[in-house]
């Protein structure tokens, strides 16, 4: 009847991209002013607070640094499987894309395991402006105190200390490392979280690239290298991100 | 469902989407999950149109109790609100601040913007710049989808415990932290609002840059493909601070941070056991960031419609079309740093308050530039008054009154006694609601035929012309005396307070005009639905137009046009020396 | 009141510096008028000389319109003189500059809640007690300490704020709870109260009366009742108040009822 929507595989003479291309940049674009948008949350907090601690007195830094080298070397596996279907070469594809995506998940599990122990440990505050570290051994909504353990010390990390009592009239609040543990938690999770919600994201699309959407690759190959490079470009910004978190939360 | 409707907007295109075409399609690809730019484009538009009708419905409630604070509603409205809402048919002011919260929000985000940009940029742009659809037609179907679970989403708030969001549509923290769970749902409502703005303002984008027709140069689109342009534009990069936002509210209320809650907050003499140090202004800037482009989104594809509609029935060209589009490409940028000139009060510095009252004033230059360009258009013309040519032109001294009135409530000496007053309601109301809603009714009344093939009926259009032009004025107008009276937006009950109490009659006025406004829409309803059926059959370029939508049979078919159009010329070559007709289309080579 | 001060316009004025906001607004206005008025002649005048008719073409050729541009031009430069001529002085007057001490300016801590406005004052020592929100409760609504010598001679108030005329007003804005925003139409007086922060206001009230505070940000369910009275009195009558006041270390509402 009509004629086809142009430039989807081809780049338009003027504009020099394919119609994905120019939409992943778009998109990419709303993205920098999403994280755009918390960072600068994360400098107007760090600068209105207090007491606001160093990211490696409480996060662990090299857990991180494992990740910042799985996440780069995801984006090399990722140009290198572009570049395999330009070349024509697909079992070279299938390998470079499966290892970004179990790079991916390698990532997702390193952090799920640095997640965890924040959730175990916790910190009291107490009325009179005291707050203590520790693991709490028993909170019972009947009883009107809670067993705390507390941390060893720095200076004797050998001296193990008892559970204690703490009557809650005693206590303001208390808090495991989670998100609602202060404002520095509270964006580490959230921006790591969105991060991760954005891994996750790619794995769904280079998992389907790899599997069904693979079937391209003989059907239109062109088109498909379009379509592995938008995912790259998305990966790369993913990536970028992180490099930018790691130093921001981490070692600052 | 393909990765292309995937949330974070992966697209690769349509191939599949062209391959169907050749067969026949079945009612639910045809009609419900659709990918042709005017069945979405229809879908938008009609969602909206309901949406605008129910926020507004939520509106005459209010002004019920607006006008009748110490009477009681008549026990109709008494059964279906329930004991919950309105116990012995007086309003509970939870409910009221429900209703105003809420009509904000369906208004702005699930009304006007999907009309405007959803309906009438989805069926007329792709059109007008000559494409068979969409660059995305897939990501468009889902950017519709987005949208519509986002308002289910919203409207399911009004039936959870502690009812919708009552906060305002502001949703200012620490009270909207504080709120019921409706306000969880609206935060998640607003992220389905915005994920489905993302993805039609990527689509809007790369379809004008990439699948403009042969000939057609930046300079010759239609000025409404411009507006829709940057509108775009202001969706994609405005949108995503508010989503941070709402992702740290969301936070705030589920997870127990305290990104907008400081420390030693005491509610109901107990203190909140949060870690404090967050800074509740920190939500007024990620929120304006947003809303206040948010306010060029509401009004610049109405200005769109506005000037092809004059251009059209003044039978001549548009006055100085490229500093029209100039000034529409300013306002685009300056309205991203005009933001705080909604926080004046919130103990801003001089230097501070110095910057944002100059680049507001700033950003009323080009606002003038184009109604002036506007009206001089008129000058030496051959005007029709044709049903949507009438509302175009009531447009023009609506939205006068609207930038007007904007002045006082830039000037930061002015704003200390007119802020968050009725001023300030009638202010915005006359920008979007006399304003653009007379925009969109031009708009309606302009593409009905090219939608359906047939024309909405003259006589039921100018009833429904002159009844909301004169009963939008008598709810808006009397607002700028209540405000200068000095009564504050959102109360409950104005006459607790002496200067709200010597105003109460206006309030009265301003409550009748706006139930017969809606008595007002009834042509309107009659005119839509009858004229499908009914109205006068009409030809594939009705108004005489020479812009490319008028080229394709009216409806288009999937896939637009029969022959590729070819653009020739400007959009506006109207009685033009010596040519054989009054108009000279772009897509016919020799006129 | 039968012969209400309250009408269609303006409520009215009683501080030192309201006039120059309302002369700020009545001149914006006349501007607005102008040109309103200008443009809508020109606009009126079109819609009938150039409606379509038998014999009438429409022109190709566009109008050389200088007058538009001399009217953007008088638009800026006159915008120019209202930030800059207006808005700015009376702003600045408004914001950065408090009081002197030679004035001899009467501070009072304000704290909103949802939804009454308390006002703290410092007593005959002029000094505030030591507050805390953990002290803050039904009896205490302000959180003093009451085992602070400073506190035992403060007053505090519950939505009832009196204050002399003729002496400059020191509000310190402070919020329990949520977002409020303290508006005293009479004073032209407009400020968010920001819960985390302090902020002041300053005013000098020129006439005595009873007028009223009110609320400008919604804040909850009852909004609309959270409206103090204020009476403003001769310096003599406020200082004879004063005394009448028991000094009970912040005892949450004193009765002053004649």
């Amino acid at each position: 009847m009509s004629a086809e929507i142009k430039y989807i595989t081809e780049p338009h003479p003027i504009t020099g991209v394919s119609n994905a291309k120019l939409g992943i940049w778009l998109f990419l674009a709303s993205e920098v002013m999403l994280f755009g948008a918390l960072f600068s949350t994360y400098i107007l907090l760090r600068v209105g607070s207090n007491h606001w601690p160093h990211g490696w007195e409480e996060l662990n830094v090299p857990l991180a640094t494992i990740n910042t080298v799985v996440l780069i070397a995801s984006s090399v596996t990722m140009v290198m499987a572009w570049a395999s279907v330009k070349l024509n070469q697909f079992g070279k594809f299938r390998m470079y894309l499966g290892l970004t995506v179990l790079l991916a998940l390698t990532f997702l599990v390193i952090k799920f395991f640095e997640y965890r122990p924040k959730f175990d440990h916790h910190q009291v505050w107490l009325h009179d402006g005291t707050s203590m570290r520790g693991h709490l051994t028993e909170d019972d909504d009947e009883q009107d105190y809670i067993l705390f353990t507390r941390d060893a010390d720095k200076e004797h990390p050998d001296v193990h200390h008892e559970a204690e009592k703490i009557e809650r009239e005693r206590i303001f609040r208390h808090s495991s490392f989670g998100p609602g543990h202060s404002n520095f938690f509270g964006t580490y999770f959230t921006m790591t979280g969105l991060h991760g919600l954005h891994i996750i994201g790619g794995v769904i699309v280079n998992t389907w690239l790899l599997f069904p959407g693979a079937v391209m690759f003989r059907t239109n190959r062109e088109r498909f290298a379009g379509r592995i490079e938008c995912a790259g470009l998305y990966w790369h910004f993913v990536d970028l991100v992180w490099i930018f978190l790691f130093p921001s939360l981490y070692l600052l | 469902m393909s990765h292309d409707d995937h949330h974070h907007g992966h697209s690769h295109g349509s191939a599949h989407a062209h391959g169907d075409h050749h067969h026949e399609l079945g009612f639910w690809q045809k009609y419900v999950f659709s990918v042709d730019h005017k069945v979405i484009g229809i879908q938008y538009a009609v969602t909206a149109l309901v949406f605008l009708f129910f926020g507004f419905t939520l509106m005459m409630l209010m002004r019920y109790q607006l006008a009748y604070p110490k009477g009681t509603f008549p026990s109709f409205f008494a059964k279906i609100f329930g004991a919950a809402n309105m116990p012995g048919g007086t309003m509970l002011p939870e409910f009221y601040n429900q209703l105003g919260a809420m009509h904000g929000t369906i208004m702005v985000f699930l009304g006007v913007v999907p009309l405007a940009v959803g309906g009438f940029g989805n069926f007329v742009l792709p059109l007008q710049i000559g494409a068979p659809d969409m660059a995305f037609p897939r990501l468009n179907m889902a950017s519709y989808w987005v949208f519509f679970v986002g308002g289910v989403v919203m409207l399911f708030s009004f039936f959870v415990t502690g009812g919708a969001a009552q906060s305002g549509w502001t949703s200012y923290p620490p009270l909207s932290n504080i709120a019921p769970f409706g306000q969880t749902l609206w935060l998640i409502g607003m992220v389905f609002l915005i994920t489905s703005s993302l993805l039609g303002s990527v689509n809007f984008i790369v379809t004008t840059v990439q699948l403009r027709a042969e000939g057609l140069s930046f300079f010759r689109l239609p000025f409404f493909v411009w507006a829709q342009f940057v509108t775009a534009f202001l969706l994609l990069l405005a949108f995503p601070p508010l989503e941070a936002a709402g992702v740290l509210q969301l936070m705030d209320r589920v997870a127990g941070t305290s990104f907008f809650m400081p420390e030693g907050l005491v509610v109901g003499n107990r203190m909140v056991e949060v870690a404090g140090e967050g800074n509740p202004l920190l939500w007024q800037h990620l929120f304006w960031f947003l809303a206040h482009p948010e306010v060029y989104v509401l009004i610049l594809p109405a200005m769109g419609i506005v000037g092809e509609v004059i251009a059209i029935n003044t039978r001549k060209p548009l006055w100085g079309y490229r500093l029209v589009v100039y000034s529409v490409i300013f306002l685009g940028f300056m309205s991203f740093i005009v933001w705080a000139h909604h926080m004046f009060m919130t103990g801003m510095g001089t230097t501070m308050s110095a910057f944002f009252q100059t680049t507001t004033m700033i950003i009323s230059i080009p606002s003038v530039i184009i109604l002036t360009a506007f009206v001089i258009s008129l000058f030496g013309a051959s005007i029709r008054y044709t049903v949507p040519m009438m509302f175009a032109l009531a447009f023009l001294p609506m939205f006068a009154i609207g930038g007007l009135t904007g002045l006082p409530l830039g000037l930061t000496a002015a704003d200390i006694h007119l802020h968050d007053t009725y001023y300030v309601i009638g202010h915005f109301h006359y920008v979007v609601a006399p304003g653009t809603l007379m925009g969109l009714f031009a708009g309606v009344y302009h593409w009905f035929p090219k939608a359906t093939g047939r024309k909405m009926n003259d006589m039921l259009g100018k009833l429904h012309f002159w009844g909301t032009l004169i009963f939008l004025n008598g709810a808006f107008l009397p607002m700028f005396w209540i405000g200068m009276a000095g009564v504050s937006r959102r109360l409950y009950d104005q006459t607790k307070y002496f200067h709200g109490d010597a105003v109460q009659d206006l309030t009265v006025l301003s409550s009748w005009s706006v139930w017969l406004l809606g008595i007002a829409q009834i042509p309107f309803i009659i005119n839509f639905f009858a004229s499908m059926r009914v109205g006068k059959k009409v030809s594939d370029n009705p108004w005489a137009a020479t812009t490319l939508e008028w080229a394709a049979p009216s409806p288009p078919p999937h896939g637009n046009f029969a022959v590729v159009p070819v653009v020739y010329r400007g959009p506006y070559e109207y009685s033009v020396p010596g040519a054989a007709s009054d108009f000279s289309p772009q897509f016919v080579a020799k006129a | 009141m039968d012969t209400s001060p309250y009408g269609w316009w303006f409520p009215p004025n009683i501080s030192m510096h309201g006039a120059g906001i309302d002369r700020i607004i009545d001149v914006v206005h006349w501007f607005m008028a102008v040109l309103f008025v200008g443009w809508g002649i020109f606009f009126v005048y079109c819609l009938i000389k150039f409606r379509a008719r038998p014999g009438h073409q429409a022109s190709y050729q566009l109008p050389k319109a200088k007058i538009s541009k001399v009217a953007e031009v008088g638009v800026l430069v006159f915008e120019v003189f209202l930030l800059v001529g207006l808005s700015m002085p009376v702003w600045s007057k408004y914001r950065n500059d408090p009081p002197k001490a030679e004035e001899n300016p009467m501070e009072i801590r304000v704290v909103a809640e949802q939804f009454a406005w308390n006002f703290h004052y410092p007593g005959a020592d002029g000094k505030f007690g030591r507050t805390h929100p953990r002290f803050m409760a039904a009896d205490n609504l302000i959180g003093l300490d009451r085992s602070d010598p400073l506190a035992a001679d403060d007053i505090a108030l519950n939505n009832k704020f009196y204050m002399p005329k003729d002496r400059p007003i020191v509000l310190r804005l402070t919020s329990k709870d949520v977002i409020h925003s303290i508006w005293i139409p009479v004073m032209r007086v407009k400020q968010d109260v920001i819960p985390g922060m302090e902020i002041p206001v300053w005013f000098t009230a020129t006439q005595t009366g009873h007028y009223q505070i009110g609320c400008a940000q919604l804040c909850g369910n009852n909004h609309f009742t959270m409206i103090s009275d204020l009476f403003v009195q001769e310096p003599e009558e406020f200082r004879q108040w004063q005394l009448e006041q028991k000094s009970s270390g912040g005892e949450e509402e004193e009765e002053e009822d004649a």
